[in-house]
């Protein structure tokens, strides 16, 4: 494997396409050969950097310094005083403050925070070399286990053991899942990842799964063993082009080093993995209609029981996991679970990825431990709210989720304490809403969100979104808008007693919530 | 599982099987579980969220629908809760639903109408905004209308048309409050693969789907409904006849013993023939070439006086008689017994001879008896099914449905040999394209692999059948080398397929014309039952040898003895002890000698050795070969008698024409071909001065000097059950819904479900050793296409009722031939051109459909058009033994006009 002194990330995207970023490239990698420095430096591309950023961008890691609006007339200086002599071109950071960049960095008010697990390679390797993971201690889980003959029930005692709960919103133990799927017998099994993240306001699993595929691989292959399956699928969203692109790279390079295919390690043991595509659908994201849609059919939900861990994929038993989940996997095994426990809180160990956006400063991805606080987040790693203006709400957890005024800053962030507050931690979205901010607009925007997202198989969420919607809509128009706000509160409880899956259920979190919090703003 | 639980359900102690579905059970019990989405012929969706319980340890509300029966289960079906939560669902439903239900066809019969009166849901009280914006109608499609607008989005549509039809034409597009039922990817409903059975219509549970024939005719409160018998093909659907006044509204498809409530286009939709303008309403004598109306007494006296003077002056065996497929067991018996007691010949034929009559020889040469080994349903759970010469999808339809449901739901393995692409090969495991004509060749070589690699049943070989020595030297020339050459089936194809049916626990074989259409038609029957005992396929549940037989009672009609060599039940005219029997039941002399066939009829009145033709209910100026020869013969004759409910090509050439009644008009019995009998019902008036088939041919006995006196078509079935030990049970008061399958020997005999279990009619199963034999006529230098003929989905036979159905000539107007892409790239011809086709016989004009559903050097034509009568060009060699025709293969060229 090649060492390089520096990385340089830099963010390919629509945006910076238009402003010029490929040449820009093009220049920087051919003055970096000039200077002989090609083979010390290395450039990789990115889809985002993490960083709310304008005009051309890039991340030198390891030292974590963000520039933007670059120009190719800033190349020579960069090379000459950052990357030759180590100077920082405080005119070209975002700004000083964010020098050091907050989602691979260091975080500059708590040394305690900083241990990373599921980032902790992120920026650091690159992601289209295996070597590079294997270097860092990749693939070394995998081997263990193979090598001290880890029996798969011990691997599932680890997970249970460690209380990885699944990261994908719900907070299921992951170890339980695969105990139901390890005993339930079956000709076939399969692993699922869900890669599909659709959350509005979400963006941690790219980030995952850009800079270090071979994590989930691994993850992926140690679960497969785990459970008795033989072949895995990685369910993404479709717009991901990169991440799919890393994955592709992946997957060969795993081939290659028969890390995937036939006898893995001389155990006897086979996996395979697959890609699939999704087309853009919120609902795929629950895991019985990403099933479906992996069948080639609608992607519908299911109704549960029966649990995909008895019967999913085409009936067989399955294993389905977030991306975030599956990263977990294999510092578990290689590290253990009582090192796992070290993280977060004693119910919900382990960290969070987070993703802060809204009327903050700084928006971006997070890893923090479980059990920190909202203030922490937006205050220190956000930099607090936009200029002039100030705190008025935070929507946690997603569009599904609740929202709530500053009572709730102090809370610890988990998947238990939250649920005593009528909300979730779901995907692990911030979404800050400031003053400036109308929360009957607000709302309305979130209910035309599921009015556009519901499937519309089960009829309460298929007519209810729309009536919601309706309803809050021509709100202003009625004289009675505390009847209003009943009837909608109403109905999105029998929507949530009665709705087949999670989407329709979920709607009584932000109305009542926001009713709650901001009842009398509304009925003003 | 059949452990019968107790469940408590508001407290009330319910017994149940364990696994049953919870709602039903509920229902079953006087519950009444409100659930729109719920069709108890699909799997639970669990979608429309009304049948929502709560279940005694279990957190939050379950659907009832989808949950199965356990025992000890705790359920609250009705609380405030899951009032209030219905009630409010109902309101979204009926806040969306368009207001339309004072000209709506369904209002009367709307479960969502019922729920909103149940639940006093009314526009005023419904606390959510209301919906008016209504979208587009669709109406494309000629035999449904779509309205999104009153759609609820249950889904029962769907499920209908995949999991009971297996089609999967229709789903939903779009999403959340946009969705909507779209056909295909997307498109008109009348562009898509919908081939219209209305099975989507029929699950529909408000008026979303209607049938667009039946839009303004009727409000539900006025109509009638009975149930009778489908007229069209030999599965024998159970239909709901829907009526007003005289008139058809509607059918519906009703839960009989071969349907379970399925139906195809046909038979939903093809009943407009029935109140056509063109019925024939009294009798017609023909003067000087032109026909004029007569009272009966002159037509039945002339015919009486006319019959009578050729017996006298030539012979008894100048007069012959075609009997018919489409009239009752007791028409066919009276007719059979006109021919036999009253004129003294035996030359009395139907229909049959042109389809299966090779496979009645077969059969009963192999095992005894020539029909269905098994039962309809008996298909669905069938571990392999070999279809050959049978285009299922298309001439039994509902068949069709419950083979797709073998591979579809329960994991078949389905082998279909057929030179067409028909529409089962796309749910085939392995399709044997052959060459036409060369059955016989690779029934041999599957059977050679078969014996080769040790798959054939040797226990059931030894135990039940003869012959097995003779046949194994003959079958083992047939190596799958030699059998590629001489049908073009790649041998690895062949062998592939014979390790399937060989494997195979429960294979059944599904045949048609295909196989029996052939001079070689007799051996490729014999071939199938071969090929059933070697693998000891015969004698059990879904297994068997089943030759599927066209017509609403083609297979009665041969039970009932419309058969030149065999009286009722197949019992021998050259044995003489039945002969007695006959004899003394008719009191009469009757004919030793086997009398002739269809085509021998025709020859001979080409002769003019046959004088005098009667012709119950048949066209053969569009049904038999060689048509122009057809057609001269018929001329020739002296005095030609047909009776009809439409002037048809043949009525045209008669003497003098009978009006008589149709299926919807009578009672009597059909047999299905699974041979069930079945009783109809007389559900509408006959029109103007029509007569039943039965009574017109008694009175022209009765005329004729020899009085039968029945007095209506149950005595008649009383005398058959007397003197036919097959149908010794059969009796109206016995029939009922599900009707008798023969053979049924007495009162208390039950039916006989599939044929030959632990011993063959015959005793043992006789193995023939069949070689193969090229077909009569091959394409040459000068004729150098192959032609083949046969039926399409939306007509039927002659189309002298389907071709008077407006939806079903929508969807298939008139005559086509299909050719196959590198003909039409020869010849220069595009799709929809005009060609003109011609054999040695004869020549037709008719529009090219340029297609890769047949073979790359041959054409098929449906012979329904009269207009461009594909039997202008059928070759009419016949089989030696069963006297069928080569209706399957053919010489004929093409040119472009």
């Amino acid at each position: 494997m090649k060492n390089y002194r520096n990385r340089v990330l830099i963010n390919i995207e629509k945006d910076t396409i238009l402003s010029g970023i490929k040449e820009f490239e093009e220049i920087l990698k051919k003055k970096l050969k000039e200077n002989r420095l090609d083979e010390e430096i290395q450039v990789l591309e990115t889809s985002t950097l993490g960083i709310r950023t304008s005009g051309i961008s890039m991340v030198i890691c390891p030292e974590n310094i963000c520039y933007e609006n670059l120009k190719i007339s800033d190349i020579d200086k960069i090379i000459e005083e950052h990357l030759l002599k180590g100077n920082i071109l405080d005119e070209l950071t975002v700004e000083p403050v964010k020098k050091r960049i907050i989602e691979y960095g260091l975080n500059p008010m708590d040394e305690k925070l900083q241990n990373k697990i599921v980032l902790s390679h992120n920026g650091v390797i690159n992601p289209e070399k295996i070597d590079e993971y294997i270097a860092v201690g990749g693939y070394e889980a995998i081997g263990r286990i193979f090598k001290e003959k880890i029996t798969p029930e011990q691997v599932v005692e680890i997970v249970k053991d460690s209380n990885l709960r699944g990261r994908g919103g719900a907070g299921f133990p992951t170890g339980v899942k695969w105990g139901f799927t390890l005993n339930t017998p079956a000709e076939r099994k399969f692993i699922i990842c869900n890669a599909d993240e659709g959350e509005p306001g979400t963006f941690k699993d790219r980030l995952i799964m850009e800079g270090n595929p071979h994590r989930i691989i691994e993850g992926m292959i140690i679960a497969g063993y785990a459970v008795g399956a033989s072949k895995g699928y990685i369910y993404i969203r479709g717009e991901y082009e990169i991440s799919i692109k890393r994955f592709q790279i992946a997957i060969k390079q795993a081939y290659d080093y028969k890390l995937l295919g036939e006898n893995i390690f001389e155990s006897g043991f086979t996996f395979d993995i697959e890609i699939k595509k999704g087309a853009g659908a919120y609902v795929c994201g629950e895991e019985t209609s990403l099933i479906e849609s992996l069948e080639g059919k609608r992607g519908n939900p299911r109704i549960k029981p029966p649990f995909p861990g008895i019967s999913g994929l085409w009936k067989y038993p399955t294993v389905v996991n977030n991306v975030e989940t599956l990263a977990n996997i294999a510092p578990i095994i290689n590290n253990g679970a009582d090192w796992f426990k070290g993280f977060g809180t004693e119910r919900c160990p382990g960290t969070k990825v987070f993703t802060i956006l809204g009327n903050v400063k700084y928006t971006g991805v997070v890893e923090l431990p479980m059990g920190v606080t909202l203030r922490e987040i937006i205050y220190g790693f956000g930099g607090g709210i936009e200029e002039g203006e100030e705190f008025k709400a935070v929507h946690l957890g997603g569009t599904a989720g609740a929202v709530y005024d500053e009572s709730i800053l102090d809370v610890s962030l988990d998947f238990d304490t939250l649920k005593e507050y009528d909300g979730m931690l779901g995907s692990g979205a911030v979404l800050v809403i400031s003053n400036k901010v109308n929360m009957r607009d607000y709302l309305e925007n979130v209910l035309l969100f599921f009015k556009h997202e519901s499937c519309g198989q089960c009829s309460p969420c298929r007519i209810g979104t729309v009536k919601l919607h309706e309803m809050i809509r021509n709100i202003e128009k009625t004289d009675d808008k505390e009847k209003i706000m009943k009837s909608m509160i109403h109905l999105s409880d029998i929507m949530f007693k009665t709705s087949l899956c999670p989407l329709g259920q979920s709607l009584i979190f932000p109305v009542k919530s926001i009713f709650k919090y901001f009842g009398n703003e509304i009925k003003a | 599982m059949n452990n019968m639980v107790t469940i408590k359900i508001d407290g009330e102690e319910v017994r149940a099987n364990e696994g049953d579905n919870l709602l039903q059970v509920a229902r079953d019990n006087g519950f009444d579980i409100p659930g729109l989405c719920y069709y108890n012929k699909v799997s639970p969706t669990g979608a429309c969220r009304l049948c929502l319980v709560k279940i005694k340890g279990i957190e939050g509300l379950k659907t009832s629908c989808t949950l199965q029966v356990k025992d000890g289960m705790e359920i609250t079906a009705f609380d405030d809760e899951l009032e209030d939560v219905r009630k409010t669902i109902i309101q979204l439903l009926v806040s969306e639903h368009k207001q339309g239900c004072m000209t709506c066809e369904t209002n009367a019969s709307c479960e969502l109408e019922d729920l909103a009166y149940r639940y006093g849901v009314e526009i005023d009280n419904i606390p959510f905004p209301i919906n008016e914006k209504y979208k587009a109608i669709e109406d494309s499609a000629p035999m449904l209308i779509y309205d999104q607008n009153k759609c609820i989005v249950c889904g029962r549509c769907i499920k209908a048309c995949y999991e009971i039809q297996g089609k999967g034409v229709i789903d939903f597009a779009e999403r959340g409050i946009d969705i909507y039922v779209a056909t295909d990817l997307g498109g008109l409903w009348k562009d898509s693969s919908c081939d219209g059975c209305g099975e989507c219509i029929q699950a529909c549970p408000v008026g979303a789907l209607m049938e667009k024939p039946s839009k303004g005719k009727a409000r539900k409160w006025e109509i009638k409904k009975e149930e009778t018998i489908c007229p069209y093909c030999g599965v024998g659907c159970r239909i709901e006849v829907e009526k007003k006044d005289n008139e058809i509204i509607r059918i519906n498809g009703a839960d009989g013993p071969s349907n379970d409530s399925r139906l195809c286009i046909k038979g939903r939709f093809g009943y407009e023939y029935q109140m056509s303008n063109e019925r024939l309403v009294k009798p017609l004598i023909k003067e000087n070439g032109t026909f004029r109306g007569a009272s009966w007494d002159e037509a039945l006296d002339l015919i009486a006086e006319k019959f009578s003077g050729i017996k006298n002056k030539y012979s008894s065996n100048a007069i012959a008689g075609l009997s018919s497929a489409r009239c009752t067991n007791e028409e066919n018996y009276i007719f059979q017994k006109f021919i036999r007691a009253t004129i003294g010949t035996n030359n009395v034929d139907h229909c049959a001879r042109l389809c299966h009559a090779s496979t009645v020889a077969g059969l009963a040469r192999a095992f005894g008896s020539g029909a269905m080994t098994n039962s309809i349903k008996e298909f669905e759970y069938a571990d392999c099914i070999l279809v050959t010469g049978s285009n299922t999808t298309e001439t039994h339809p509902v068949i069709g449905t419950y083979i797709n449901n073998a591979v579809l739901k329960h994991g078949a393995k389905l082998i279909v040999v057929d030179p067409r692409r028909i529409d089962l090969v796309k749910h085939a495991d392995v399709w044997l394209r052959q060459n036409n004509g060369t059955d016989v060749a690779w029934m041999n070589g599957i059977m050679n692999v078969i014996i080769n690699e040790g798959l054939h049943d040797k226990e059931f070989i030894d135990m039940r059948t003869e012959g097995f020595e003779a046949f194994k030297k003959v079958v083992a020339q047939y190596t799958p080398e030699k059998v590629e050459e001489i049908t073009g089936i790649p041998k690895d194809k062949l062998i592939e397929a014979a390790r399937i049916y060989g494997k195979a626990k429960n294979a059944s074989i599904i045949f048609s014309m295909g196989i029996t259409q052939h001079t070689t038609g007799t051996d490729n029957v014999l071939s199938t039952a071969n090929l059933a005992m070697l693998t000891g396929n015969v004698g059990k549940e879904s297994s068997g040898v089943n030759p599927l037989r066209g017509q609403n009672n083609v297979q009665g009609a041969c039970d009932l003895g419309a058969l030149p060599n065999v009286y009722p039940g197949y019992q021998k005219v050259t044995d003489p002890n039945i002969k007695a029997k006959f004899e003394k039941k008719w009191n009469t002399k009757l004919d030793d000698k086997i009398g002739l066939s269809v085509v021998e009829i025709m020859n001979e009145a080409y002769n003019r050795n046959i004088k005098g033709l009667y012709i119950m209910g048949e066209n053969p100026m569009v049904s038999d070969p060689n048509l122009n020869h057809v057609e001269e013969a018929l001329n020739k004759i002296d005095f030609l008698v047909v009776q009809d409910i439409f002037m048809t090509e043949t009525a045209q050439l008669a003497d003098v024409v009978l009006p008589a009644y149709s299926s919807f008009e009578k009672t009597g019995t059909f047999t299905n071909t699974e041979r069930r009998v079945q009783l109809l019902t007389p559900i509408l008036e006959a029109p103007g001065d029509a007569r039943e088939d039965w009574w017109i041919v008694q009175e022209i006995s009765k005329r004729m000097g020899y009085e039968m006196n029945f007095k209506n078509q149950e005595e008649i079935l009383n005398e058959v059950s007397e003197v036919t030990p097959i149908y010794g049970g059969m009796h109206f008061s016995r029939l009922g819904v599900e009707g008798l399958q023969w053979p049924c020997k007495d009162e208390k005999d039950p039916g006989t479900k599939y044929l030959h279990k632990d011993k063959f009619s015959k005793g043992l199963g006789l193995f023939s050793p069949v070689d193969y034999i090229p077909p009569a006529e091959l394409p040459d230098d000068k004729y150098p296409y192959l032609l083949s003929t046969g039926r399409i989905l939306f007509h039927y036979h002659t189309g002298t009722m389907s071709r008077k159905v407006k939806v079903l000539n929508d969807f298939e107007p008139g005559p086509y031939a299909e050719i196959s892409t590198e003909i039409a790239n020869t010849l220069g011809i595009s799709d929809d051109e005009d060609i003109r086709i011609s054999s040695r016989r004869g020549t037709i004009i008719t529009k090219a459909r340029v297609t890769d559903k047949v073979a790359p050097e041959s054409v098929f034509i449906p012979f329904h058009f009269a207009e461009a009568a594909a039997n202008r060009l059928t070759n009419d060699a016949l089989d030696p033994v069963a006297k069928i025709p080569e209706f399957k293969v053919a010489a004929c060229k093409i040119e472009k006009l």
